[in-house]
């Protein structure tokens, strides 16, 4: 069946498989920083954003995008002008494997999104859905925080 | 070597060089370089904990389209070898094969299919038609070596390669004992004898990557396995071994990794994707489900862990006695040298002058252990730290007093270090640096010990809450010694740059940018100068891999010689363009200064060596081995508060200091230190996997295997140590280990100081902690 959605800003047209995961679709499409890390909904690897709200793609049939707006890391800056959250990620070193990392900072943008100066709870909060197991999340919730004070008005 | 009086590169916290393009999302793993048209490979379970296969008929799976190849033992050589992605010849016992007619846990590979889709893959897995003869299982590690107990391992090829006990009749995958001294005497003699009995749970690495695997064939009749790994040349041995092949023919490389913490220590499918690869003729990608990670790939070693120590009134300490009953689930791997290191890496803490150790690891029908973060460490010190914790309280010292003045210091040896290897004897070494006393000092600082430690009023109730504290000193080691080996190749390039060429392998730690920094310390060059190529078989020098916290330290040195060997060879070529003797000459900020000041760059050095005059290409390589295995030292601190009515243990702030020598990039460092101990914390409080009587795993998803997530961090102190290990690149010990060694032994000693009970059963789940207090 054919799917129509807008991917990080641009207007497509997907075939999908019957039955297929909106995760599954998103990778065979070439959205590679969307992560499977165990296609349940708990590990958060695979967040996207759809229509600006945090949601995890492995628990979507790629059915549900129908007319929607995603957004993935792709989506959100280049390397010559990265996000400040993928900037601060870098240098607040909240970076090791990495696999985490496109779902972390999505959870934090769709937190940022809608509370631009949040506090160290509210970050928390935000990314519990998220497992790392690298870092010990602590550089990643100092990330979130250097991002928002870089990011204020 | 001696300490340069400042450095320029090594020390700082240079961003690592893999995570802008990480943090943009870049196709950089094993899933995100699968061509298209590639198989889909997946692997049969066994669904019974014990069983001979009786017959296997995978006819209709083969006959189904879309299926391009189905394994099982009938069709597959039987080559005994292990998983374990160790040196050659491997310590762990030779009782494993691709596929056998016999299966040893709940999720033993029974066969294997490649198929165009993922569905087609499974359909065929359902047509597999298998008659088992189910056999009884052996559950429990302490019923394992009675007599009368089934034999696991009744294949009559199964064998140990290297001189070591190995008893599969009796389901002993391995056994370790040495003795220093008159234990028995000194215990008799001793005022205080304390003794305890410490389990650790079944646990896991679960990496957010599961093991996966694209095996590619190539035109050239060679194998290419893109590969989720920490051991890439282990790897390829390890492949060519199992498929009968030359190493020439296999290709390994490692791509960014998705986290390892020793599950990829293990060459767990990639012989399988090998073979589905080869018989099909197409690329198969192969990666487990998260189910399958829990259950098929490896575990930390459950143990029952029985210490023993005397001491005299004055506090002087008598002897100890470590007994270990490890169990490795249904096979050998790393069963031996995981034993060993729980009194290699635990031991030698304390100045102890009678010993006694012995360690058995035996088989049992449940999932296979393997190489985790902290080795075995991390078992022993749990009991080690928990009785020096009882014996202060009956000495009516502070533990930090006993800590200080019993701990190993610089200059010492210990008798373990030459009996305990892995496998053989151990290495003799001294201690050549150690900053545990200034971990404790600075830890207590941190947490506010002084204030907390027996002030009744701070631990005064607040209705059901009672406060505690606790702490515990680790030692880890750096490197196997006399064992690991690394090799680095660094060449200059015409801009000045250089293209550095190590097997070592980053698997998320910021290895590459550690060893682009000690490059790049030599060279007087910036880390944008070196262009790091590491892990590929074809292309890089052999290293052992990633394991036994050796990259810093030991490929580490491989750099800084290869660098130094190239900075010679640059010296020569400026001498000439500089008219200057080259043993003057310095390397810094990217040019060669000659002692008036004149200078000329690397880059016209470069040019003029490849261009110019006697041309050759200017390139430094070097292998390294340590003959010594230098502890880095850490002190922990644990400030809990437990829940009497519910059980619930709140870790409300955690300090960990430690002494890793230089730390190359502090960052980094911080990084590793934090990721283990919140991993560490996270296993003492809820990790466990729980099995049914017939020996499968209960709860193997994330939402029943609890691990922490944001909202479980505590208040998270790091603090590191420095200090100078002569034998290390630039000071440096290791550093990714030690730290998750030390949350089970502190939160317990802290949950004791807070309710007076004492924790010796991990996790410490809020039944555990309602029962102990109920017994009071």
């Amino acid at each position: 069946m054919q799917i129509h959605v807008e991917v990080n800003g641009r207007t497509q047209t997907f075939e999908a498989m019957p039955g297929e995961s909106l995760l599954s679709l998103l990778r065979r499409e070439g959205y590679l920083s969307v992560k499977r890390g165990c296609e349940e909904g708990d590990c958060g690897a695979c967040t996207i954003l759809l229509d600006g709200r945090s949601v995890r793609a492995c628990l979507l049939l790629a059915a549900q995008a129908e007319g929607r707006r995603i957004t993935t890391v792709e989506g959100l800056g280049s390397i010559e002008r990265p996000h400040p959250l993928q900037q601060a990620f870098v240098d607040a070193g909240a970076v090791q494997c990495g696999f985490c990392t496109p779902g972390m900072i999505l959870s934090a943008k769709a937190l940022l999104d809608e509370t631009p100066r949040p506090d160290e709870g509210q970050v928390r909060e935000a990314l519990d859905g998220n497992l790392c197991r690298c870092t010990g999340y602590k550089k990643i919730i100092e990330a979130v925080l250097l991002a928002a004070q870089r990011m204020k008005p | 070597m001696t300490k340069p009086k400042s450095f320029r590169v090594v020390g700082k916290p240079v961003a690592k060089k893999d995570a802008p393009a990480l943090a943009l999302g870049a196709p950089l793993f094993c899933a995100d370089r699968v061509p298209p048209r590639c198989l889909v490979g997946r692997i049969l379970g066994s669904p019974h904990a014990h069983a001979r296969i009786r017959a296997i008929d995978i006819s209709a799976a083969e006959k189904l389209p879309g299926v391009h190849a189905v394994l099982c033992h009938t069709n597959v050589p039987r080559v005994m070898r292990t998983t374990a992605g160790q040196g050659a010849p491997e310590p762990s016992p030779y009782d494993f094969t691709t596929f056998d007619a016999k299966v040893r846990f709940v999720g033993d590979r029974v066969a294997a299919v490649a198929a165009e889709t993922a569905a087609i893959a499974e359909e065929a897995l359902r047509a597999i038609r298998v008659e088992y003869e189910v056999l009884e299982p052996v559950l429990d590690p302490r019923q394992a070596m009675k007599s009368g107990a089934p034999v696991i391992h009744d294949e009559p090829d199964a064998h140990a390669v290297i001189p070591v006990p190995y008893e599969p009749q009796r389901n002993l995958a391995s056994h370790v004992d040495t003795m220093v001294g008159e234990p028995d005497r000194a215990f008799r003699e001793a005022d205080i004898v304390l003794e305890g009995e410490f389990v650790t749970p079944y646990a896991q690495h679960t990496p957010i990557e599961t093991h996966c695997c694209l095996a590619e064939p190539l035109l050239d009749g060679r194998l290419r396995l893109t590969t989720s790994t920490q051991v890439p040349f282990h790897a390829r041995r390890i492949v060519a071994q199992a498929l009968e092949l030359p190493v020439s023919r296999i290709h390994v490389v490692k791509p960014r990794i998705g986290g390892g913490f020793g599950a990829k220590q293990e060459v767990l499918i990639e012989d399988v994707a090998a073979l589905l690869a080869q018989r099909s003729g197409r690329p198969v990608y192969l990666e487990l489900s998260r189910r399958e990670e829990f259950v098929s790939s490896r575990t930390r070693h459950s143990m029952v862990v029985g210490l023993k120590i005397g001491a005299q009134k004055n506090g002087e300490l008598a002897a100890v006695d470590l007994r270990v009953l490890s169990n490795t689930g249904a096979y050998g791997s790393h069963a031996l040298t995981v034993s060993c290191n729980c009194g290699s890496k635990v031991l030698p803490l304390y100045r102890w002058p009678h010993i006694r150790f012995t360690a058995d690891a035996v088989y049992t029908n449940l999932p296979v252990a393997g190489a985790y973060r902290g080795y075995g460490a991390t078992q022993a010190a749990f009991a080690m730290e928990s009785l020096m914790d009882e014996l202060a309280r009956r000495l009516g010292c502070d533990p930090i007093e006993l800590r200080l003045r019993h701990a190993i210091r610089k200059g010492e040896t210990s008798p373990i270090f030459r009996a305990l290897g892995e496998g053989s004897e151990g290495v003799e070494q001294s201690i050549g640096s150690t900053g545990l006393e200034r971990c404790l000092k600075l830890g207590a600082r941190a947490i506010g010990w002084k204030k907390k430690w027996g002030n009744a009023r701070w631990h005064a109730p607040q209705g059901a809450l009672r406060r505690g504290i606790g702490m515990c000193a680790l030692m880890q080691g750096s490197s196997i010694p006399q064992v690991d080996m690394g090799g680095a190749f660094l060449k200059l390039n015409e801009d000045g740059s250089f293209n550095l060429l190590v097997g070592a392998t980053d698997l998320g730690t910021g290895s590459d940018t550690v060893l682009a920094q000690v490059a790049a310390e030599v060279l007087g060059v910036n880390v944008e100068q070196i262009v790091v190529t590491s892990s590929d078989t074809d292309l890089t020098p052999f290293d052992v891999g990633a394991y036994a916290s050796s990259t810093t330290y030991l490929s580490g040195m491989a750099v800084r010689k290869a660098a130094e060997n190239a900075a010679a060879q640059i010296r020569k070529v400026a001498a000439r363009l500089l008219s200057a003797k080259a043993s003057e000459i310095r390397l810094e900020n990217g040019s060669a200064v000659a002692p008036g000041g004149k200078s000329v760059t690397l880059a016209r050095v470069a040019c003029h060596s490849l261009y110019e005059h006697d041309q050759h290409q200017i390139a430094g390589f070097a292998s390294h081995i340590s003959e010594k295995s230098p502890p880095p030292f850490s002190a922990h601190f644990a400030e809990v508060v437990v829940d009497t009515e519910t059980g619930l243990v709140k870790v409300e702030k955690y300090v960990a200091a430690v002494d890793c020598g230089t730390a190359i990039n502090p960052q980094l460092a911080e990084g590793q230190t934090e990721g283990a101990v919140l991993n560490g914390i996270s296993y003492a409080l809820c990790e466990e996997y729980l099995f049914t009587e017939q020996g499968r795993m209960r709860n193997d998803s994330f939402r029943e295997y609890k691990i922490f997530c944001t909202r479980d961090v505590p208040q998270l102190t790091t603090i590191l140590v420095p200090t100078y290990e002569p034998t290390g690149p630039f000071g440096a010990k290791s550093v990714s280990e030690i730290g998750i060694n030390g949350p089970m032994p502190a939160i317990s000693n802290a949950i004791f100081d807070a309710v007076g009970v004492r924790l010796r059963q991990a996790p410490f789940t809020p039944e555990r902690v309602l029962e102990a207090l109920r017994r009071g």
